[in-house]
């Protein structure tokens, strides 16, 4: 099937040559950061995780987020989700993928990354959190290969597979579990010291990561036939309105206890964020953009008119999107570790080169999405499944302007 | 045909698969393990270090401790955030930043703390270890191995002390190479590293080199002993340690 | 039996051949005749930790369980195979005896094309520069 990945049209040739120009310029800082060691990176003795470790844990709640669209369909029979759920398997294994490498190229002597397997530790997160993202991604690979392969052979799914899909549907949750336990059960990092933590990763995942889903499916629309049924639309959507409610509620409860109990270990790294502390206020505009996206995002989402305005709708996304990102992909990292174990405040920003061996891992990701998807697509249109309908509906829709088909063939005849 | 064709492959797929697990099943036959403890070593169930800061209280005599250490194990000198140091000096508030207090005595105040790794009873570093390559030994160092380290600072986000240092670079670049300690290695670029409570000293029978350099001014010993200096000390006088609430038992004491 | 495309397949069969062997046939013109390297063998001791026929082969599996029973075990005293004790320590054990790197280690290794990273934390006896 992967050949339908080697045809097509010039745009998808000139996007994907524009990829690998940019997985070649971050190439080029990662063989740097190689020889050089990580002191390329902007990291310190006292921020020793940075970037990197925060792209893995913002980009696993993507990989989780596929769940919500797999979940209604195979828990409760939600039929209107059947043709997406490729998509979001799909989104799983490229997200997956991006996490690895995100570790690969986080970790000191990477020549020795086999030692986590060789010498497997049961007592650390670090070796579960391993084990899930390989284990999702290989649950990814073979239930959407598998069910893809079956799609386009006109066969119906083969019943084997939904002990597999079934268990991916709960592995989901425990991938963004542990890698909320890496950070929750450090006695050292008040920041991350809270039970709550979990909760909050998978609220913020299951937003950010359908909603990233979503603009990626909207582009999908425009660049091929493909077109998502408008319930499945709408039901992702209020989906993740929901989602952003509780992950901000939840927001709202740390914020509760940290003023309330008035307790130093728990107000500082807010204040360091949100305020600045001993004159560092490098991340207070940044923090308060996520708090005013959040609040925006909600408005949108939550009003009906709002949320169904297709025009709009890509926007709201894209604030959700930069909201979610500043809190978990900058705001939790820099928190954590600041105010450090001493009391006092270490700033860190990522470096050019940081963030050009991250551009690599992001363009691999959105390579193997384009590849995926468009075998998926190419599939989807062999089919005839979910394809886009003159009128502006999709195939699966039960909408009336099918007949207005049939005109439409005959006007242009005429014209 | 085709079923011929799987058959194959999975015969294949297994007969790899065997050839893979084969060589770790014949090699677990063991061998003999010719080795044993130096004669000479020092011995103890549990080492701890009380630190007397009315003796050991300004940043002259602990850089002088802390420049012995770092000689004698090669600990490359960085300046700025990037740094690696295995003990080093701070004040009251860094030391001890929850047990506070505005009105603390002036001279107090003033005090300079040596700070070094604690070597926990309950190390969170070795709790989040995914390679084991810090351990906790049978007397209650904690130790780091720097063969298996994959870099991956873990470690260094557990501990609530910011006891460890990163190699961010080539350590080497940053040693005076004419005045290295060739009886003890460098590290490489990618490891963790920090006190190591001088375990090598310890196994011919020596002092820890702070220990001895402080004239008398920290004391180190077997906290199961009853009868070791250590548990004097800590019978006689008054100690804390860094951070008691975070459930690390620390084996580091400061007589204050 | 026509074989598809068959001119392609062999003319490109023969280059990766070629190409397979040329490290070969370019090894056999530069070096002419291989001449074993020359070893600086220790001035004071004749006997090393093992046998010289244990230490060719096993030299390196006799290091890496050295590492692991000093470090990890805590066990630094090694008898060997005629009941000798010694302290396991490569720097100060091994090239006690083995004082120079280059003139030693570094002879067969380079032959054999293999870099172990010991060095890279371990130090030289004959120093860094």
């Amino acid at each position: 099937m992967l050949e339908l990945a080697l045809k097509g049209s010039k745009r998808y040739w000139m996007w994907i040559s524009f990829l690998m120009v940019l997985i070649g310029i971050g190439a080029l800082a990662y063989v740097n950061q190689l020889v050089m060691g990580l002191e390329t990176t902007g990291m310190s003795r006292d921020v020793s995780w940075g970037f990197y470790i925060s792209q893995l844990t913002y980009l696993v709640g993507l990989a989780a987020s596929g769940v919500m669209i797999v979940l209604p369909n195979y828990f409760h029979g939600y039929k209107a989700n059947k043709h997406m759920v490729i998509f979001g398997e799909f989104m799983a294994i490229a997200a997956c993928i991006m996490c690895l490498l995100f570790v690969v190229v986080d970790i000191g002597q990477p020549s020795r990354m086999m030692n986590m397997f060789l010498h497997p530790t049961p007592n650390s997160v670090l070796f579960w959190d391993a084990m899930v993202i390989n284990g999702y991604l290989f649950l990814n690979l073979f239930v959407g290969w598998t069910c893809l392969t079956a799609d386009r052979a006109n066969l119906s799914h083969p019943k084997w597979l939904k002990p597999f899909i079934y268990i991916s549907i709960i592995w989901a949750f425990s991938i963004h579990t542990v890698t909320a336990f890496l950070y929750q059960g450090l006695p050292g990092r008040h920041y991350w010291l809270t039970a709550i933590l979990a909760a909050r990763f998978l609220a913020s995942a299951f937003c950010a990561g359908p909603a990233i889903l979503t603009l990626v499916m909207l582009v999908t629309e425009r660049v091929t036939t493909f077109k998502m049924p408008k319930n499945a639309l709408k039901t992702l959507v209020k989906i993740i309105a929901y989602a952003m409610c509780v992950n901000m509620f939840f927001f709202a409860l740390e914020v509760f206890t940290a003023f309330y109990s008035n307790m130093p270990g728990h107000m500082h790294p807010l204040v360091y964020l949100f305020a600045g502390v001993h004159g560092h206020h490098e991340l207070v505009g940044l923090m308060w953009t996520f708090i005013g996206f959040a609040a925006i995002s909600i408005t949108l989402l939550v009003t009906p008119k709002l949320r169904n305005n297709m025009k709009l709708l890509p926007w709201t996304l894209v604030i959700l999107v930069i909201a979610t990102w500043l809190d978990k992909g900058l705001g939790l990292l820099i928190g954590g570790f600041n105010p450090t174990p001493f009391g006092t405040i270490t700033p860190y920003w990522p470096t050019g080169k940081e963030l050009l061996v991250s551009m690599m891992i992001y363009a691999l990701g959105a390579l193997i999405v384009t590849v995926l998807f468009k075998v998926a697509t190419e599939v989807k249109q062999e089919m005839g499944h979910s394809q886009a309908l003159p009128c502006g509906c999709s195939t699966e829709d039960m909408c009336e302007c099918a007949p207005a088909e049939e005109e439409a063939e005959v006007a242009p005849a005429e014209a | 045909m085709n079923k011929n064709r799987r058959t194959f492959v999975k015969l294949a797929g297994l007969a790899a698969a065997g050839l893979a697990v084969a060589p770790k099943a014949m090699a677990s036959s063991g061998g003999h393990s010719p080795v044993k403890v130096n004669a000479n070593a020092v011995h103890a169930k549990h080492w701890a270090m009380v630190i007397d800061t009315t003796k050991l209280h300004n940043e002259e005599k602990i850089a002088k401790l802390s420049e012995v250490c770092h000689s004698i194990h090669n600990v490359p000198h960085i300046e700025g955030p990037k740094e690696v140091k295995w003990l080093w000096s701070d004040s009251y508030g860094h030391t001890f930043p929850e047990q506070e207090n505005p009105h603390l005595a002036e001279e107090v105040h003033h005090r300079f703390f040596p700070l070094l790794c604690n070597h926990c009873e309950e190390p969170p570093c070795v709790r989040v270890c995914p390679t084991k390559a810090t351990y906790k030994r049978p007397d209650g160092i904690v130790a780091m191995d720097y063969h298996r380290c994959i870099g991956c600072r873990y470690c260094m986000a557990g501990c609530p002390y910011g006891s460890r240092s990163f190699n961010w670079g080539e350590p080497r670049k940053n040693l005076d190479l004419a005045k290295l300690n060739p009886e003890f290695p460098t590290r490489m670029r990618g490891v963790v590293e920090k006190c190591n409570f001088c375990v090598e000293r310890l196994a011919v029978g020596k002092q820890p080199a702070c220990v001895e350099a402080s004239e008398g001014a920290i004391v180190f010993g077997d906290l199961r002993d009853p009868d070791s200096e250590v548990r004097q000390v800590l019978r006689e006088r008054f100690t804390i340690r860094r951070k008691p609430t975070a459930g690390t038992e620390p084996s580091v004491y400061y007589i204050i | 039996m026509k074989m598809q495309n068959g001119f392609p397949i062999i003319v490109g069969l023969l280059i990766f051949l070629g190409l397979l062997c040329a490290p070969f046939a370019i090894g056999k013109v530069v070096t002419k005749e291989y001449k074993q390297p020359e070893l600086k063998l220790p001035a004071g001791e004749k006997e090393c930790i093992e046998s010289k026929e244990f230490m060719r082969e096993k030299h390196m599996q006799l290091l890496n369980d050295w590492r692991d029973w000093a470090l990890r075990d805590g066990k630094r005293t090694y008898t060997n195979h005629k009941g000798k004790e010694f302290t396991i320590s490569l720097q100060n054990t091994c090239m006690k005896c083995h004082t120079n790197k280059a003139d030693f280690c570094d002879k067969c290794h380079t032959d054999a094309g293999v870099s172990p990273y010991c060095w890279d934390c371990h130090i030289q006896p004959e120093g860094l520069k």
